[in-house]
This record gives structure tokens, sequence and C-alpha cells, in this order.
């Protein structure tokens, strides 16, 4: 899959603080990739650095196949983003706001309407923004960052201050884009936010990423031991399964509890099991939760083990 | 500009000094001296027209006294009301427009965007320059009013504005405000808080109204070439501000995390 945005050792400072250093990681193209990561990790700068609103000190940084120090107005014109806390002129309407976005971006006003009905804030349009609830103005801002129709989208901490139910939503819509063929690049610091919609994960502190990938891929790396819930209508076909290859363990827990030393072993367990006349009425990998990745990645770069 | 003009908060301040500046003060200064013809105040003012230039002392009208000083006070005393209403509108507006961006987050959606800081910076030149500008319009439209209403009568019809007067208004008041503008905006852009931006402001401002006071009496009290060299030069310095501020400016600016000084 094609990289839409890559970071090569990039580098930026603000006077003494090192906010991103040496970040290198690569966002493919019509995935949703999270930046995940303790508040101050460098995800803001992050977002800032790919659009060109920030210049890096050092690396190299290429969106859309275009740098944005060089490229930046082009840059900017294909990329849409919802910043932490969106702010708007909260004297004029969401109309007014929405309009001069359009006009800003050369889109027209019926591509501000569409964007308004796409997130469901077309009935508050002629209200002043600055009477918006935080889930106003948040949808307010995804039909901002859409109005251009953008290539890649950037997400950060998009549900912050949003009740649930809101949060939801906005999460629901993110993947609606998505399924729609966008980049989208989400920081969060929320593991529950990222769960289920990270196509590609990249874990960031102290201002550089600590590990990326796909999630799948990473639970590889960082939870060695997967497990995996197993049953039949025949149990005792089970009898002999703790002396199956790349079985570490078992246990009973209503099904069986098997706990492979790789998870690619799955499907010569399986086909062993069914051989050896086990009527198998459940495979069911365990996936492993984003918080324990998360939670384990953060421990093995501390240096600790599991 | 829109959300300038949507702000009460803003315009009704606003409106109130030009209408004090452009209106009331005339009116009370004009009426004054047409009530104090016959007294021995007006014999003084008839000292005052005697100290006058030679070259202004000769567009003088009339031979009353009192007329002729109505005529002075209108024509020259007051001039400075032309500069100090639209410097003190559009630098207020200058003096908030980065620094404003920033604190409100606003920036944040500018510095992602697809305008140019060149775009950026006139866009924020032109805002401030306008409202200024518009309330001098509209302020010179009254003051000429009033004054033609109240000294017209004593020097034989309405002569206000003189062509000294025009050049000012056409010539000079624009590029004085934008150089004004330009400087505040790279104020605006450093300074960390809209109330630091709006107190550094006034440094600025202040020379500047000296130093435009003394261009505003000669281009009035001679609008000739001289008139046009001064807003020759006064173009040439704002355009060259202007340019310079835009090449300055920096997306950082609007984020507020710029580092260098």
């Amino acid at each position: 899959m094609d990289s839409a945005i890559r970071f090569g050792t990039v580098s930026k400072t603000f006077g003494s603080v090192r906010a991103v250093e040496s970040l290198t990681f690569a966002a493919p193209a019509g995935a949703v990739t999270v930046l995940l990561g303790p508040n101050g990790a460098g995800k803001t700068t992050t977002v800032r650095l790919t659009t060109g609103a920030l210049v890096a000190d050092r690396g190299d940084i290429e969106v859309l196949g275009l740098h944005p120090k060089v490229n930046g107005d082009e840059v900017r014109r294909r990329v849409g983003i919802v910043p932490p806390k969106p702010a708007f002129y909260d004297q004029l309407t969401g109309w007014d706001n929405l309009r001069f976005a359009a006009r800003i971006f050369e889109s027209d006003e019926g591509a501000a309407l569409d964007a308004a009905e796409r997130f469901s804030i077309q009935d508050a349009l002629l209200q002043e923004v600055g009477g918006y609830s935080t889930g106003m103005r948040t949808r307010l801002a995804l039909a901002r960052a859409v109005i251009h129709d953008p290539e890649v989208l950037l997400l950060d901490e998009p549900t912050a201050g949003l009740d649930p139910e809101s949060s939801r939503s906005v999460l629901e819509l993110i993947r609606e884009l998505a399924g729609r063929g966008r980049t989208i690049v989400l920081c969060t610091h929320l593991l529950h936010e990222a769960e289920g919609i990270a196509d590609q994960l990249v874990l960031m502190n102290n201002g550089h990423a600590q590990a990326a990938g796909a999630p799948q891929a990473l639970a590889g790396r960082y939870l060695a031991e997967p497990i995996v819930l197993l049953d039949a209508e025949n149990r005792e076909a089970f009898g002999a399964l703790d002396l199956e290859e790349g079985v570490v363990s078992v246990s009973w827990n209503g099904s069986v509890q098997v706990t492979l030393d790789d998870l690619n072993r799955l499907p010569d367990l399986v086909i062993r099991l069914v051989n050896g006349g086990a009527r198998l009425t459940r495979v069911e990998p365990v996936g492993a939760t984003l918080e324990q990745l998360y939670f384990e990645m953060q421990r093995a770069h501390r240096g600790e083990m599991p | 500009m829109r959300r300038l003009f949507k702000s009460k908060d803003y315009w009704i301040p606003l409106m109130m000094l030009a209408t004090l500046f452009f209106v009331f003060m005339p009116l009370l200064a004009l009426s004054v001296i047409g009530m104090l013809a016959n007294t021995a105040m007006a014999q003084q003012l008839a000292g005052i027209v005697d100290s006058i230039p030679v070259d202004v002392s000769r567009s003088l009208p009339v031979d009353d006294p009192a007329a002729q000083a109505a005529y002075l006070i209108a024509v020259y005393m007051l001039a400075p009301i032309a500069i100090i209403v639209p410097l003190t509108i559009s630098v207020a507006v200058a003096s908030n427009a980065i620094v404003g961006e920033r604190e409100r987050g606003t920036g944040e959606f500018l510095a992602h965007s697809p305008l140019t800081m060149k775009e950026i910076y006139f866009g924020k030149l032109l805002a401030s320059l306008v409202p200024g500008y518009l309330i001098t319009i509209v302020g010179f439209s009254l003051y000429s009013l009033v004054v033609n209403l109240t000294v017209g009568p004593k020097v034989g019809g309405w002569f206000f504005p003189t062509s000294g007067w025009i050049l000012l208004i056409i010539l000079v008041i624009p590029p004085v405000i934008a150089i004004a503008i330009a400087l505040v905006l790279r104020m605006s852009a450093r300074m960390r808080s809209a109330a630091a931006a709006q107190q550094a402001s006034s440094l600025v401002s202040l020379p500047i109204i000296i130093v435009s006071y003394a261009l505003t009496v000669r281009v009035i009290s001679a609008p000739g070439p001289s008139a046009f060299l001064i807003g020759a030069i006064a173009w040439a310095i704002a355009l060259f501000l202007a340019m310079r501020g835009a090449g300055k400016m920096k997306r950082e600016r609007l984020l507020g995390v710029a580092t260098e000084t």
C-alpha cells in the first residue's frame, strides 16, 4: 500500500523543548492511522508539521508525494484538519463560518451545505457559533474539514470534551469517511477510541514513534503468547492437546483456553484436531485489546520484561 | 471584517469616537466662535489671523475677523481629527488582528489553510484599514456639513472641503494609516496577548500621529506639488513596510509557537 504521509527522522524543537525527535512513520493511503500517545507525546506537532503549518528543523516529510515545506499551499489544499478544541468566529453563524472556509478552499456553497448535512449540523447553521454546544462545534469542525473533499483528513483529538453519545457518532463518521477511501490520521490518547478503528498504529512518546504497524502485527510482536478458545461436541478429543506442537498451556474455563507460542500455528492445530476426530464447535482467537497492547508496548520500551 | 462589524462592543465605541471628533467638537468650537462675533474675544482672534503665514491669510475669504477665525479653525485647526480618528480605529483593529486569531484559536484554521502568508497579511491589513478609512469618509462628509452650515453663511456660502482637505483625505490619509497598521501588525504577530499588543501599538501610533499632524497642516495649507510629493512618499513607505511585513510573517505566528524573535 502506498504511503499518503511519510515522516523520515523528523525533529522539531521549540526553544529547549524537543516536541518531535527523529520521528519516523508512514500512514498508508486509504487507511486509518492512529497516533496514540499520552499528552505531550508530540501528536499535535506532528499534525502541524504534516500540513506545513510548522516547518521541521530536520528530517523529511512527504504528504501525497509533496513536501509541505516547499509545496505547503498545495498540501493544505488537499488536506483537511480538525484541530483539538476547534475554534470559530463565534459572532458569526455556522453558515458564515462554513462559507468562509468554502471560499478559502475554493469550494462552492453547495459543498458547504453538503458537508453540513453529512455531519447533521444543517439545522443549526443560522445560529451564532458562540451558542453551540461542544458536540455541535465538533460537527461543524468536521464539516469544515471536509468541505473541499480532502484526500487526507487529520483529526487531532476530535472527541475531546464530547459526551459518549456524540463521541461515538463522531467515530462512526470517521469510519464512514475511511470507508470512502480517505486517508485518515487520528490523534488520540484514548485507547478505546482507537480500538477497532485503526488500520495502523503509531505509538508515540516523548516526540518519537516507539512502535508502528498494524494492530495485529504489533500484537504479534508485543503480546508473545496468543490465546485461542476451543470447544467441541466431543471434548475428550482435547485430551492430548497440551502435547500438540506450539501449545504452551491449556486451561479449562467453560471452554478450552489454549495458549499458543504463535498464532500462525492455529490452522495446523485445527487440522490435526479434526483429523484426530474432534468435532469442533468453536475456534476463536482472543484478540488482544488495544489497552493490553498499549501497556505491553510501553513496558517493552521502558525495558521491562512482561 | 464581517466579524468586526457584527460585534457591537467593537463598533459602537468607534462610532462614538468618530461622532465626537467629526461632529460634536467641530460643532461646539464653531458655534462658540460664531457667538463671539462682536466681543473683545473677536478682536483677539483677529490678532491670530494677523500672525498666520501669508499663504494661509491670503486664502481667507472675508475681512470679518470672527468669520476668518471660524474659517481658520474649520480648515486648519481641526485638521488633526482627520488623522486621529482613522489611526485610532485602524490601530485598535490591527493590534488585535494576529494575536486575536491566536487567542481565539482561529489562527489554527488559517495556519492549516491554503492561504499564503501574503494573502493573510494583506487581508489583515485591509481589514484594519477599511473600517478606519470608511469612518473617516463618513465622518469627513458629516464634518463638511457641519462646517458649511456653521461657517458657510459667514464667508459667503459653502466652501468646504477645500482642495487641501480633498488631497489629504484621498492621497495622504490612506498611506499614513497603512504605515501605522504595517508597524502594528508586526507587533500583533509577536505579542503574547491582545492586551500587550494594544499597549505596544499605542507607542507606535503616538509618534505617527505627531508626524502626520505636521504633514496634515502642510498639505492643507499648501495643496500644490509638495502635497503630491508628501502623498507619494507616504505611499512608498507604506508599500515598503507592508511588503516587508508580509515577507516576515510566519505561519507559526498564527499558532503561537514561533520561537524566533
